[in-house]
């Protein structure tokens, strides 16, 4: 089943082309590593397909909703990790989960074992996100998207940050919500942990997606 | 449909009391605004000469100009809270009914005005002698009041969230569209207070129609408006 198709997907950020006609497919149960320099347009392409931001030309279709017509449609069955983590600082990590959840219509209940399964000790659930360890708020993050259950995880340099522990952690999540059947973009410049669990790679340049995009 | 409204209440109560929970313990309401709102009013005073008289008579709009003042930093707090960190994609991605956001966050900055309001209003019986002649008048004044800043402050606290100054742009935006509230609440508290003869109940019809546009409008553009920011 198709997760990511996209067409000619072009995406204005000011007037500068963010995304300068991207072609794409990953199906479900996928792991595509998409590769590219910095400003290649790496992170647009995970912003278009979450949601986040509005197709300018092109076709777009992220888990059957087209992203032309109702892009807000597909944002909660999304799981989105970018270069900042989306917490509220002065909320402890298990209160930044619980609203997580809440607002997304999801069992709150699962948010100790996401933390636990993201290896954040239980003395950290209820330290205020700002005091975390770069590291650690991370994995808090993560542990967000782990709570979640999305059909479609994107995730931005999901590697970055995280001491040799974490990075198997995080390879192995990836692994596990493929397994599962929902798709996994991740944006990456390492060709290290990330190749490796990728099941295709794409390359990316100047705003398009140069190889293997479908 | 009453599913929906429940759904919408909740988000609602979870995004206002996420917010103030924040402000809690970032102690920026009772630290710093609480404290800024009382040393205007001091300040007031120094420059009216202490002049009693007349400070009674200005009391009503010194007051509310120095809760303006105040909704000035909390709904910049409010929007930066969002912007930390990239924390506001979290209500975006959680498909949450922009509405609810909207309410949520302009609920928890009426609670912090009226919290400033509430010390104000015995601040402004001590410093300067003034005397309530109808409690209820005034309570009512300071509940519509106070929404209507929180419901504009945060309607365009969302309007300049994408703009880099946005800390310079909010006051000369905001204080322009707030002044029919300070307008308004000044002569209702005028009859609060007993220093004019005016009708302070009319005044207090004029903040309600205030509030509830404003609240309107927020509910339709800050879906639009959190998109763009």
């Amino acid at each position: 089943m198709s997760a990511v198709r996209l067409e000619g997907a072009v995406v204005l950020l000011g007037r500068f082309p963010a995304l300068a006609g991207a072609d794409l497919a990953v199906d479900s149960g996928e792991v595509v590593l998409v590769r590219g320099s910095n400003g290649a347009g790496k992170s647009t392409l995970l912003h278009l397909c979450a949601g986040l931001l509005a197709l300018s030309e092109g076709q777009g279709e992220v888990l059957g909703c087209d992203l032309g017509a109702d892009r807000a449609a597909v944002r909660r069955r999304v799981g989105l990790l970018g270069h900042d983590t989306a917490l509220y600082g002065e909320l402890s990590a298990a209160e930044n989960l619980d609203l997580w959840a809440r607002a997304s219509r999801v069992d709150a209940s699962g948010v100790p074992t996401s933390l636990t399964r993201l290896g954040v000790p239980e003395r950290l659930w209820a330290v205020p996100s700002a005091q975390l360890s770069a590291g650690q708020r991370r994995r808090v993050a993560l542990a967000a998207i782990v709570v979640r259950r999305p059909e479609l995880w994107l995730l931005d340099e999901p590697h970055a940050g995280l001491d040799s522990e974490g990075r198997e952690l995080v390879s192995g999540l990836m692994t596990e919500a493929a397994a599962a059947g929902a798709a996994v973009v991740l944006a990456s410049h390492e060709t290290g942990p990330a190749a490796v669990l990728a099941t295709r790679t794409v390359t990316m340049a100047g705003g398009t997606v140069s190889t293997g995009g479908a | 449909m009453g599913r929906e409204l429940r759904l919408l209440a909740g988000d609602i109560r979870r995004v206002a009391a996420k917010d103030l929970r924040i402000e809690w313990r970032a102690r920026t309401t009772l630290g710093q605004v609480v404290p800024f709102a009382l040393l205007v009013l001091v300040l007031f005073g120094f420059a009216l000469n202490a002049n009693r008289p007349t400070l009674e008579l200005a009391t009503p709009g010194l007051l509310w100009m120095t809760v303006l003042f105040a909704t000035v930093v909390a709904v910049q707090r409010s929007v930066a809270v969002e912007s930390a960190d990239g924390a506001g994609r979290m209500l975006l991605l959680s498909g949450m009914a922009p509405a609810a956001a909207f309410l949520g966050k302009a609920s928890a900055v009426a609670v912090q005005l009226l919290v400033v309001a509430a010390v104000l209003l015995p601040g402004v019986v001590l410093l300067y002698g003034a005397g309530i002649e109808s409690l209820p008048l005034a309570v009512v004044t300071s509940l519509a009041a106070t929404a209507g800043l929180a419901a504009a402050g945060s309607l365009l606290g969302a309007v300049v969230a994408g703009v880099r100054a946005h800390q310079t742009v909010l006051p000369i935006l905001l204080l322009p569209v707030v002044a029919p509230v300070l307008i308004a609440a000044t002569r209702a508290f005028e009859d609060a207070l007993g220093t004019a003869a005016v009708n302070g109940w009319s005044w207090v019809g004029l903040l309600a129609g205030f509030t509830a546009a404003n609240v309107a409008l927020g509910c339709v553009a800050h879906g639009p408006l959190m998109e763009d920011a």
